[in-house]
């Protein structure tokens, strides 16, 4: 049967005031009816660019300089407005990152889902509203009526991209886009996602174009992958052969770079891409990934335009120069199980808990306590890692902030080394502030546009050591030595940096005053997966052989697989599981946890479909619960139990499980 | 700090309306500076021999005044008045309001509220009876306009620093700032005021504008600057009853003021697209 879509030999080139660049570059990419293709690569690499010029939606500035788009055998640069906004929406759906933006947030999901058959040509208002809800249902959100009436911000961001892919599949398209759809949700949340899209594509046989940077939720649901680098298709295949057997170093190193949940903790370091792709690598002849490849053979490869070539299987192609040669994907190096012997007891954390009030006073809103944080127990270990997991809002950032000193006041214990650390930054005294620091999540953020970089560096060395002038500056190029940075950016502001290299000078700022412990709020969850690697090798680096401890928040169990020592699992402010993270990771486990390891994205094609899909949103913080917190979702609920009393805590040496359940210890 | 300043004209070098507005501006100072040496009479030397002709002649470029005072050299010394009276006004103003906004917001809860509702009150008065109150009270002087003016804009700038201050606070580089032990002043000048710079500087020139407007309003009430030195709103009042009869006595003044305006807020402008760009 003929593609519903295909992009054949495909340039864009982007017209600014700084010149002519190319998007994309020959890109060749067809979509059969019913078939799921992924799109992968770091970002600038272009994915989102073609998902635009799937609708022929490109920005001002774009446009195809070669090539054609042809939906259902027809030229899109061929059809003129009315054809394309037919098009648009009826035949072609889009579903985006950010559900909100998305939603029009004055007018109620049945309005908007209304207005799509109603705008399509159907006339009857009663069969439009039939049709909504029944797709509400299908989209599976319970009570489709009561959604029907609520505005976008009263729906979870679950919820809201259920209603946007609803949205999509109103008007029943032939070929459904989406762009990065759950970027932003919670595993769990995204897991469940993934299993409605494959459930709906094969009810409905609509086509899909998946776009996203996450290698697992390709592997979940596309029958095939092309991979993107620099605007080019630098390897086209089955998901299977493309994820399995790997032709171009690109992708190979894509994979490479992700922790592996499977895989513990110790020996087997991650494989960070060198570098980051840079303007010039767009306009290069040859391989545009030549300056950061190992493999690179500069006579080869940067000769000339390299073409697709068959690549092994079937349909496998990759555009590389040195295809033949390259030996096949390097075994992982074997696990060193060396597991140390645990240091003695940094932080100690008995009871912690955080309540906040909201409303109340001139607000006109009833007042409400917050239970951000409840009676936490955990404890940090020198030269260990102890680790934080759970979906957002489970309290394991606001643990951190605690720890750090910027929540404030907190309830319960806090202790380092023996030592009280309670009250907030403002009233901890130089040593404690000198002993604790934090390393934040967004690289956006985490450094202030207005200072250079050396800057960023030498006030803390000055405040916290009392360095003199010369001194934090020979010290600033030290610790920039330290994270791998050459010291030339010392004179950079942070907008001049990548990602990659902001978050290098947060790590370095924290480690200025040489403290005890450290706190990092998902340093990495901002960055491509690439660079990813580099940063959590570096935190490795860092703490080998140090007597420094680590507290890592994180929603991603591979990084904590690959990190932690300890783990604590969370769910709405409790610590539901605490233990070696060995034994977190293995039976017997919490429901929660099962559920999140179940639903963690792997980037392998054959692995199971999650057994295990949480229902439902997590509760408000604000509310009240008797029983276990996380009795609503669980899957396991006993009735009339766990909706009424609080769990025991289940102890097996080590390692701690608040549940109902009659677990048995490990054999 | 230099380099960035520097940065920022050249930045403004692309966008001709600012260059625009910077020509005038320009023109004005140098008017201003150079009075002395090229206004080619004293600006209150009174001829009344020349009334019987007060038009433009070679010799007197713009013509006199009813008075028979040489508009051109009135014009060159009024230049000198706005242009010191008002930037002393509006620095004074932002330096206030920038102080007030970045406490409000950084403190926030009652502190927010109480400066914030004592702005509002200022701000809820037409300011031009705010100006007649002070100025009936306290007489009319430079330095009484520039304090009048200080007081009444610096609410309007208090609110844009307070919006600054206000998503910048809690930016993760101000929590590391509070981590490594940093007073609070330090925080509020070095790592929150320097990310409101864009604004304020876009606002400052705006409200130089405003500015010339209400001292020229000031001194079209007979409010602004004792009489004789020349000031352009003055200018405009003491001659607008023959307006029909010898009207450039009247144009020329409301020119000056109106191009001095426009030259400002194509500054603002121009400023504001270098900011986009950079």
């Amino acid at each position: 049967m003929a593609d519903i879509l295909s992009l054949e030999g495909v340039s864009i080139e982007h017209r600014g005031r700084r010149g002519v660049s190319r998007i994309l570059d020959g890109v060749d990419l067809s979509i059969a009816p019913g078939e799921a293709v992924g799109l992968v690569g770091e970002s600038g690499c272009g994915k989102s660019t073609v998902a635009l010029a799937a609708m022929r939606y490109l920005p001002r500035g774009m446009a195809i300089s070669a090539g054609r788009v042809l939906f259902e055998g027809r030229d899109l640069a061929a059809m003129d407005e009315g054809e394309l906004r037919r098009l648009r929406g009826r035949r072609i759906a889009m579903v985006y990152q950010d559900p909100m933006s998305s939603l029009n947030p004055v007018m109620t999901i049945g309005r908007q889902l209304v207005e799509v058959p109603m705008l399509h040509g159907e006339r009857d208002a009663a069969r439009a509203r039939d049709r909504a809800i029944a797709m509400l249902r299908e989209v599976r959100l319970a009570d489709a009526e009561a959604t029907m009436e609520r505005y976008p911000h009263q729906l979870s961001g679950g919820q809201q991209q259920r209603v946007v892919i609803a949205m999509a599949l109103m008007a029943e398209p032939s070929l459904l886009v989406m762009d990065e759809p759950t970027t932003g949700l919670d595993v769990t949340i995204e897991a469940a996602i993934l299993e409605l899209v494959r459930d709906l594509r094969a009810r409905f046989g609509t086509a899909i174009l998946f776009i996203s940077h996450n290698l697992g939720t390709v592997a979940r649901l596309c029958d095939r992958v092309g991979v993107l680098y620099a605007g080019r298709l630098v390897e086209t295949g089955g998901v299977r052969e493309v994820f399995r057997a790997p032709a171009h170093p690109y992708t190979r190193g894509l994979l490479d770079a992700l922790p592996d949940l499977d895989r513990p903790r110790g020996g087997a370091r991650l494989a960070p891409i060198a570098g980051t792709l840079v303007a010039e690598d767009r306009a290069r002849p040859g391989c545009a990934f030549l300056p950061r490849c190992p493999h690179a053979a500069p006579a080869a490869c940067g000769a000339g335009a390299i073409a697709l070539a068959e690549a092994g299987g079937a349909g496998h192609l990759a555009r590389c120069a040195r295809l033949g040669e390259l030996p096949a994907r390097m075994a992982a190096a074997t696990d060193a199980a060396a597991q140390a012997e645990e240091g003695p007891v940094l932080l100690e954390a008995r009871g912690v808990g955080k309540w906040y009030e909201v409303g109340g006073g001139m607000s006109g809103k009833p007042r409400r306590v917050i239970r951000a944080l409840t009676d936490a127990s955990l404890e940090a270990r020198r030269g260990g890692t102890l680790a934080i997991v759970g979906e957002s809002g489970s309290g394991k950032s606001t643990f951190a902030r605690v720890v750090a000193g910027l929540a404030g006041e907190a309830r319960g214990a806090l202790s380092l080394a023996g030592e009280p650390l309670s009250g907030g930054v403002d009233s901890r005294p130089r040593e404690l502030l000198r002993r604790v620091q934090m390393v934040f999540q967004n690289p956006d953020s985490t450094l202030n546009p207005s200072h250079s970089v050396g800057y960023a560096l030498m006030r803390p060395l000055r405040r916290l050591r009392g360095l003199g002038a010369e001194e934090a500056r020979q010290e600033a190029a030290r610790l920039m030595a330290r994270v791998q940075l050459p010291a030339e950016l010392a004179e950079r502001r942070p907008w001049q940096l990548s990602g990659g290299q902001r978050q290098r000078v947060a790590i370095a700022r924290a480690l200025a005053g040489d403290p005890d412990l450290l706190v990092a709020d998902e340093p990495v969850s901002a960055l491509d997966v690439s660079v990813q690697a580099a940063i959590v090798n570096l935190l490795a680096d860092l703490l080998a052989g140090s007597d420094m401890a680590l507290v890592l928040i994180s929603h991603d169990l591979a990084l904590v697989r690959h990190m932690a020592d300890r783990v604590a699992v969370m769910y709405l402010g409790r610590v539901v599981e605490y233990g070696p993270a060995a034994q977190v990771f293995a039976p017997p486990w919490h429901p929660y946890t099962e559920a999140l390891l179940a639903a963690a994205p792997r980037p392998d094609p054959d692995a199971p479909p999650p057994e295990i899909v949480l229902a439902g949103p997590m509760p408000s913080p604000a509310e009240e619960i008797r029983g276990c917190v996380f009795a609503s979702r669980c899957p396991r609920r006993m009735e009339g139990i766990c909706d009424t009393l609080a769990p025991p805590e289940r102890v097996f040496g080590a390692h701690r499980i608040a549940c109902h359940l009659e677990l048995a210890a490990p054999g | 700090m230099i380099a960035r300043a520097a940065a920022t004209v050249a930045l403004l070098g692309r966008s001709p309306v600012g260059c625009l507005g910077a020509a005038i501006v320009l023109f004005w100072a140098a008017m201003g500076i150079l009075a002395p040496w090229l206004a080619p009479y004293p600006p209150n030397r009174i001829d009344p021999a020349l009334i019987a002709y007060p038009y433009p002649t070679a010799a007197n470029w713009l013509g006199v005044d009813q008075l028979g005072r040489d508009i051109l050299s009135r014009l060159m010394w009024g230049a000198r008045t706005v242009l010191t009276v008002a930037p002393a006004a509006v620095l004074g103003a932002a330096a206030l309001g920038t102080l007030l906004g970045l406490v409000a917001g950084y403190k926030g809860g009652a502190v927010d509220s109480i400066l914030m509702r004592v702005g509002d009150t200022l701000l809820a008065f037409p300011k031009i009876i705010l100006y007649l109150i002070v100025i009936a009270r306290f007489g009319a002087s430079a330095f009484n306009i520039i304090a009048v003016v200080t007081v009444t804009q610096a609410p309007i700038i208090a609110r844009i620093v307070r919006a600054v201050t206000l998503d910048v606070k809690n930016r993760d580089y101000v929590a590391a700032a509070r981590m490594r032990g940093e007073p609070t002043w330090f925080v509020l000048l070095a790592e929150i005021l320097p990310n409101a710079r864009g604004p304020l500087v876009v606002d400052f020139f705006l409200r130089l504008g405003y500015t010339v407007i209400a001292i020229g309003v000031l001194g079209f009430l007979g409010i602004g600057l004792p009489p004789p030195d020349p000031d352009w709103g003055s200018m405009i009042k003491e001659s607008y009853g023959t307006i029909f009869v010898w009207p450039h006595m009247t144009l020329i003044p409301a020119l000056a003021v109106s191009s001095l305006v426009i030259g400002f807020n194509f500054l603002a402008t121009g400023l504001r697209e270098a900011s986009e760009d950079g």
